[in-house]
């Protein structure tokens, strides 16, 4: 990859016709089955923000049944046992799978692959679309199991045996099958969609990019796609074996018959730690790109952000047997997931302290996207520190499985799944729809998001380390955890829930009327260097109809000291 | 419409969008098949009693299949060459007999499973039966979903389009050939 | 694409495939000798030198960007480690507050000789278990009734 390799015209597509632009498109052909990358980004965008808003009212409701015991909650009725179980699985695999890779590795990916790499396409945009209808049927499927006999699968987001297999323990047999089955139709979905965005990466990129010249969020992405790759197909594996043992009665997941639940667990988190990876890394790209645009400055250490994101990913597959230590793993092999879990937070540490440096001496302002990413690094911050204690196989033994762990975990997913994906739409915003956003709306949205967050997660990290376990859907039973001041605490991070559940209706209010009525957007408002800002905003169909852009250097060449502006766009020639 | 992108014509990293996507796929398969064969191998290794279990599969049929797979591929790697040449028509012909033999393969492994189901070798015998029908399973539903891209395939290339699709074709049903290749001795012959 | 290959005509493909063949009926003989370390080479030693040559002669893996063979390589490392990290606890039959009955019991019985294993059922080791097949089978309805208790 020395040299830029020019547009070659492969013979096998001479045959293809060129007409972009001169063909009138139909509504659906535009809007329900498009091949047009943006299109199906929105696809992406919107059925993940609708699902994180379901995930979002499992939460109300069981924080609600957990502040206020045995009341009628308003939406959703009284919690019973079995819907806690339902509720906290389900929310916990749609904000995952349904909300944060949609929304940060399709929906991103989708829309500024392509744009960020000067082509006018994905390379496959039938598979591309075909991607997206795998996603939506797989939502379809999970929500489903709400309405089926015995309701939503319950046991927990991991799916351990024998509670996953036995519909006489889960009490959900067609729940548990749909559960797995949408999980399973879920990774095909994204199979598709990242082998897309990195043969898209690799191959497609204007003349003239170099690999050093494409801007972090792209190569985060396709690393994450990578990282995805290599990770999910022992989980699609298990979850062919986990389709048998509940349905045709096989036992690899067994012991009275032979099976061992133990490589079920094996098998998930093999996927299920690399996969917390897959999801961070486009949240930091995303704040890279933020964070050098808003402080005028060049990133710190280009290379070092890359290295310690491959680090991270390769380290990232050494680590997943820290979620397994008390479930009877071999003692010996905890200690070297132990020292493996330990050593992945260097590269990460070394990652933030490379955006600091960024932020260090930069003109800095403070627009709500950047203060979206500002406030990625300080809460990811928490949430990385506290990992360290869950590492430590001998602190976890005690940690393990209270609201200590829920804490951390919150103060990870949140930052990366919320808080990146609010700074990329508010500083992507201007592009996708043509409009500025208001900034005092966003500012005020920023906020009342923030404050009830660290509202919600600070007081449980207290009542985990006071020995309160998950997984109890009524602490009134146990008198021990139900002292009043536990209860207090409960009831303040519930309320904090409430205003920060409530807060989104401003976000939406803010995106409808800025999309409606806000100011016409100028093709590069942020003046910022990237290539997808060459394009008009929103970008056409085919993004540069007069011919795509070149590109000259790298995206953050900021502050130039021979240049009278302060940003030179990659794709002006020197 | 079907207008390509200009960016499918790309190739910055050196090769054809559809060749590199093909191996990112067969990438993608290795550690599905990895984790089904690991996760047997560790209980074949440490259960004694499985190598009795082995015994009972039919290693002839095992060495058949192998040696009709191998065929196919023989078929499919000389389709390739034809497209090469621009003989769309002798790559269509030859894409026809890796499909029948991929049909071979499947009716053979129809014949063997319900010999053994009805001898009580059943899928929920005990775990490695299990494991069998899985990872074997697993392994046909990728003969099928390869027998049917590749009768799309050779109907584009007896009209002489999209001949750079044969070779991606082949090299996915190579890969498929050499996951047999692992089945066989895995499956069959170690005893 | 027409970047290779053109050296080769179909019968360097047609020899490849004799080679193979070969191969082929070496690892089906070998075992039949019944010597563990001669059925270890010929049948895993053997497949790996087929998929070898599957890989570089009908594939062309060699003739592709380097990266291609590093991402091949990256992965099977990756199963080795999976497979490092999950044997440990896999293949033992007890461990930290856990033990396996049915494989216990099926060992113990196969080292004494009272089972041969050539009738291949799991019933024969699993005694009481016999009726949980019925109920891991079960759906929804049955998962209510067992509520019950």
């Amino acid at each position: 990859m020395a040299e830029s390799i020019p547009v070659e015209e492969n013979g096998h597509h001479a045959g293809d016709h060129r007409d972009h632009g001169h063909h009138e498109m139909s509504f659906s052909e535009k809007y329900i089955f498009p091949l047009d990358h943006k299109m199906i980004a929105m696809q992406y965008m919107f059925t993940g923000m609708f699902m994180a808003l379901i995930g979002g009212f499992f939460a109300y409701a069981f924080r609600m049944q957990l502040a206020f015991p045995g009341i009628e909650v308003p939406g959703w009725g009284v919690v019973s046992p079995a819907d806690y179980n339902s509720l906290v699985t389900n929310h916990g695999t749609i904000m995952i799978f349904w909300v944060a890779m949609p929304v940060l590795i399709a929906a991103f990916g989708n829309y500024l692959i392509p744009l960020m790499i000067g082509a006018d396409d994905m390379v496959f945009p039938k598979i591309n679309r075909l991607s997206y209808q795998v996603f939506l049927l797989s939502a379809i499927v999970i929500l489903s199991a709400f309405f089926v006999e015995g309701g939503a699968f319950g046991g927990a987001w991991t799916a351990y045996p024998p509670l996953s297999t036995k519909a006489e323990y889960s009490l959900t047999g067609l729940g548990s099958t749909l559960w797995i089955t949408a999980v399973f139709l879920e990774f095909v979905a994204f199979l598709l969609g990242g082998i897309n965005f990195i043969t898209t990466c690799m191959n497609s990129r204007a003349p003239g990019m170099k690999m050093w010249d494409i801007p972090m969020v792209v190569w985060m992405i396709v690393i994450a796609s990578i990282l995805f790759m290599l990770s999910v197909g022992p989980l699609l594996a298990g979850g062919i074996m986990m389709l048998f043992d509940q349905n045709l009665g096989t036992a690899f997941f067994d012991p009275d018959k032979g099976g061992d639940p133990i490589l079920w667990q094996h098998l998930f988190w093999f996927f299920g730690h690399p996969e917390v990876y897959v999801v961070l890394l486009p949240a930091v790209g995303i704040v890279a790109d933020v964070m050098t645009t808003f402080s005028r400055k060049k990133l710190f250490g280009y290379k070092t952000v890359l290295y310690t994101a491959i680090g991270t990913g390769v380290l990232s597959f050494t680590v997943w047997a820290h979620h397994q230590f008390i479930a009877g793993i071999d003692p010996r092999m905890a200690n070297v997931f132990t020292v493996t879990t330990l050593l992945i937070s260097v590269p990460i540490a070394e990652m933030m302290f490379v955006y600091i440096a960024t932020l260090y001496g930069g003109s800095i302002t403070l627009t709500t996207p950047m203060l979206w990413a500002l406030a990625f690094i300080f809460e990811f911050l928490i949430g990385g520190i506290t990992g360290i204690f869950l590492g430590a196989s001998g602190n976890d033994i005690y940690m393990h499985d209270t609201y200590f762990v829920l804490a951390h975990f919150h103060y990870t997913f949140y930052p990366i799944a919320i808080i990146g994906t609010y700074a990329g739409f508010t500083y992507w915003f201007p592009k996708m729809f043509g409009r500025m956003m208001n900034d005092t709306l966003g500012k005020l949205h920023f906020w009342l998001t923030i404050i009830p967050f660290n509202g919600i997660f600070l007081p449980l990290f207290v009542l985990g380390a006071a020995g309160q376990h998950r997984r109890i859907y009524d602490y009134q039973n146990f008198p021990e955890l139900a002292l009043p001041w536990m209860q207090d605490m409960r009831q303040f991070a519930t309320v904090m829930l409430l205003i920060m559940l409530g807060a989104q209706v401003l976000f939406f209010y803010n995106v409808i009327t800025s999309w409606m009525s806000g100011e016409k957007a100028p093709k590069n408002p942020w003046k910022a260097n990237s290539l997808e800002w060459t394009a008009d905003s929103p970008p056409p169909h085919g993004n540069w109809p007069e011919g795509l852009p070149n590109c000259y250097r790298g995206p953050y060449e900021y502050s130039h000291p021979d240049r009278e502006e302060d940003y030179w766009p990659q794709n002006e020639p020197a | 419409m079907s207008a390509t992108p200009i960016a499918t014509t790309r190739s910055t990293a050196g090769m054809p969008t559809a060749r590199l996507a093909v191996w990112w796929i067969i990438a993608s398969e290795i550690v599905i098949f990895g984790g089904v064969l690991g996760s047997y191998i560790m209980h074949r290794l440490a259960h004694g009693i499985w190598a009795d279990y082995a015994a009972n599969t039919n290693p002839w049929i095992g060495l058949f299949n192998t040696f009709v797979l191998l065929t196919s591929s023989l078929a499919a790697v000389l389709a390739h060459q034809a497209a090469e040449r621009g003989d769309g028509q002798r790559a269509a012909n030859l894409l026809y007999a890796t499909c029948g033999g991929g049909l071979v393969f499947l009716c053979v492994k129809a014949y063997e499973w319900s010999y053994e189901i009805s001898h009580g070798m059943t899928i929920t015998a005990n775990t490695f039966w299990s494991f069998y029908y899985t990872a074997a399973g697993i392994h046909a539903l990728h003969v099928i979903a390869g027998m049917v891209l590749m009768l799309f395939t050779a109907s584009w290339a007896k009209k002489n389009e999209h001949l750079h699709r044969v070779e991606i074709i082949g090299i996915y049903w190579h890969f498929v050939d050499v996951v047999w290749i692992f089945l066989f001795p895995l499956l069959y012959i170690a005893k | 694409m027409s970047d290779h290959a053109e050296e080769h005509g179909d019968s360097h493909y047609i020899k490849i495939y004799f080679w193979l063949l070969a191969l082929l009926v070496v690892s089906f003989i070998g075992p039949e000798a019944g010597i563990q370390w001669l059925t270890l080479v010929t049948a895993f030693g053997i497949a790996v030198v087929k998929a070898y040559m599957v890989a570089v002669h009908f594939m062309h893996i060699n003739l592709t960007p380097r990266y291609v063979i590093y991402t091949v390589v990256t992965c099977l490392i990756f199963m080795l480690l999976f497979f490092a990290g999950a044997a440990p606890d896999v293949m033992k039959d007890r461990g930290t507050n856990w033990e396996k009955p049915a494989w216990i019991e099926a060992e113990r019985a196969y080292a004494a000789g009272e089972v041969s294993g050539v009738s291949s059922h799991g019933e024969d080791h699993a005694e009481g278990h016999g009726d949980g097949h019925a109920e891991g089978e079960g759906h929804a309805t049955d998962g209510h009734e067992a509520a019950g208790h």
